[in-house]
């Protein structure tokens, strides 16, 4: 479904990304875990076509930056960490937006599958009674929910995720992940996510990629990729050891 | 969820208040004229019959028709144009001038009042043609800088050489002064905004200019949404970003540059107007634009209205009292939407 070859970008003299490759197939999860600056959000900036880049991008076998924006955004959608939505849209219109793509154009009559996919998207996310409120009224955590129902209305076959969880507390990171784990379980469709929470990408990630100043460390299957001599070469101590410290805490109560 | 398109009754209401304003307007000023007495000089002077009134006609058909058409046309364009730039720019203190080809338009009219430019073809739009001119090289300059300096055209940078050239242009309209001391009363009332004068001619260009820009605009309703709730969510969504902003800009700055040819720079309309009808009817601009094209009408025309008669027979620049207006409707809006 995506491939990504030679992938490099460079701000003047600075390079963030060097000559990075990997593939994702359908029903695969791929993690994109390393430390901070090594390039992870930019690696999905370059595939939304939102940062410039040098190598190949292919979505479904084709060149992404021949696509038409309406047509890639049928193919991909993104959910990034933050969102600051200008005027006091409603959850209802924020999630109708998704279906920009979808439709043919402002004289077009009224498309029932537009409102189906709406209807569905807002239902899995929890927010069909919340679709007539303010969306400046929400948490970060249900903001969160909004833009997730809004990919959801956009039905991509690729669904690309900057730190979604980012700044939520535990109960909307469970739900953020559930709901996407359940989005995948749909024939056709696969995840890239740039995930900082290694016991997260542990437990969602098929497959994961490890990056460290721009390059590949390892990519592969998750369980193979996250071992602890990789993780101790890129984070520089012991990852294994700190995080069970942090889990023993809990043990005994 | 709410309702996206105008209802016919919204549109009626609308409608209505619109024509209220307009008749208003006609029949008030200087020396009032009744409505029947209105509606018999127009009628005669549709069917071709000899005008009873000769005073009433020349007072209606020369001078205040013109004129209202003007405001109204001024007043629609200015609106929408604010409304499209706080969408696109996702800020709500964005208004055509941000972009700086008020500006332009403004130096081209200071200086054909300044050194006297006329067109050989049309004599009597010297000011207009200069404005215009002055507009589109504004446009093309400022746009070519954004381009140069960032290719995806990013809101700040938009912002930023508004803001810049609005400066430059500033100081090259005060050397003008300078050179024109016998003409800074005309041109300060100029700037001061003002559509005296306004003739039928003025009206067609303002009604054609509107009617393409204008759709151009609303065209891009489902867009201008998309770029409300965050330039992200427009790209990911599949707007083509580049294209939307540039045929909006372009929009914006022709609407614009005709505008302030016609009735020099009329403060606060596009600005306010916009603010005002987003807690009318949200923040969706497939009903957001159409209906601050109807409000801005209705404001300019009262505006208009009160500078004609407030201190009658002396006339107030249609600006200062859209200023005055505006200032105030502001700084309301503000404290409300503060106090929640």
């Amino acid at each position: 479904m995506l491939e990504v070859k030679d992938l490099s970008v460079r701000y003047g003299q600075h390079t963030i990304l060097d000559r990075v490759g990997f593939s994702v197939r359908e029903g695969q999860w791929l993690m994109i875990v390393g430390p901070n600056g090594a390039g992870k959000s930019t690696a999905l900036s370059a595939i939304s076509q939102t940062a410039p880049y040098t190598g190949k991008i292919l979505l479904g076998g084709r060149d992404s930056a021949k696509w038409k924006p309406a047509a890639r955004a049928k193919y991909v959608g993104v959910l990034t960490q933050n969102h600051h939505v200008g005027y006091s849209f409603s959850v209802g219109e924020v999630v109708k937006l998704g279906r920009y793509a979808h439709s043919a154009g402002m004289f077009s009559a009224k498309n029932s599958d537009d409102a189906q996919a709406v209807e569905r998207a807002l239902e899995i996310t929890g927010l069909t009674a919340q679709q007539g409120q303010n969306v400046l009224t929400l948490s970060g955590g249900e903001l969160q929910r909004v833009f997730l129902a809004q990919v959801f209305a956009q039905n991509p076959k690729l669904l690309l995720l900057d730190e979604p969880t980012n700044h939520l507390d535990l109960v909307y990171q469970k739900q953020i992940f559930s709901l996407v784990s359940q989005w995948l379980k749909q024939p056709g469709r696969a995840v890239v996510s740039v995930v900082h929470d290694l016991s997260l990408a542990r437990a969602y990630g098929s497959h994961a990629l490890l990056l460290h100043q721009g390059r590949c460390v390892s990519q592969g299957e998750a369980k193979s990729v996250l071992r602890a001599e990789n993780l101790n070469a890129v984070y520089q101590m012991d990852v294994p050891a700190w995080m069970q410290g942090l889990f023993a805490q809990w043990q005994g109560e | 969820m709410k309702q996206e398109h105008f209802r016919a009754w919204e549109f009626a209401a609308f409608s209505a208040v619109t024509l209220a304003a307009l008749c208003l307007c006609v029949c008030v000023g200087s020396v009032n004229i009744s409505l029947k007495d209105t509606l018999l000089v127009l009628k005669n002077a549709v069917a071709g019959l000899p005008q009873g009134n000769a005073t009433a006609s020349t007072i209606l058909l020369s001078v205040r028709l013109p004129r209202v058409l003007c405001v109204a046309l001024s007043g629609a364009s200015l609106a929408l144009c604010g409304a499209a730039m706080q969408g696109l720019l996702k800020n709500p203190l964005a208004d055509s001038s941000t972009l700086g080809v008020s500006s332009g338009a403004a130096l081209g009219a200071v200086v054909a009042i300044a050194f006297g430019i006329q067109l050989p073809a049309l004599p009597i739009a010297g000011t207009m043609g200069t404005a215009i001119v002055f507009a589109f090289a504004s446009m093309l300059g400022i746009l070519a800088l954004a381009y140069k300096l960032d290719y995806s055209l990013s809101t700040n940078t938009i912002i930023l050489i508004g803001v810049v050239f609005s400066m430059f242009v500033s100081s090259a309209m005060s050397v003008v002064i300078t050179f024109a001391a016998d003409k800074v009363q005309q041109i300060t009332f100029w700037t001061m905004g003002s559509l005296q004068g306004s003739s039928y001619f003025n009206a067609a260009v303002l009604g054609v200019t509107l009617l393409l820009c204008g759709g151009v605009i609303l065209l891009q309703s489902r867009e201008l949404n998309a770029f409300a709730v965050g330039e992200d969510t427009a790209n990911h969504i599949g707007v083509h970003v580049r294209r939307t902003k540039l045929l909006v800009l372009i929009a914006v700055s022709v609407l614009i540059g005709v505008c302030v040819s016609i009735g020099g720079t009329i403060a606060f309309v596009g600005l306010i107007t916009p603010h005002g009808v987003r807690l009318l009817v949200g923040p969706n601009h497939k009903r957001l634009l159409p209906a601050s094209c109807f409000s801005g009408m209705i404001f300019l025309l009262l505006a208009d209205l009160i500078a004609r008669t407030i201190l009658k027979p002396v006339e107030l620049p249609i600006g200062v009292v859209t200023s005055f207006i505006g200032a105030v409707v502001f700084v309301l809006i503000f404290y409300r939407a503060r106090k929640g």
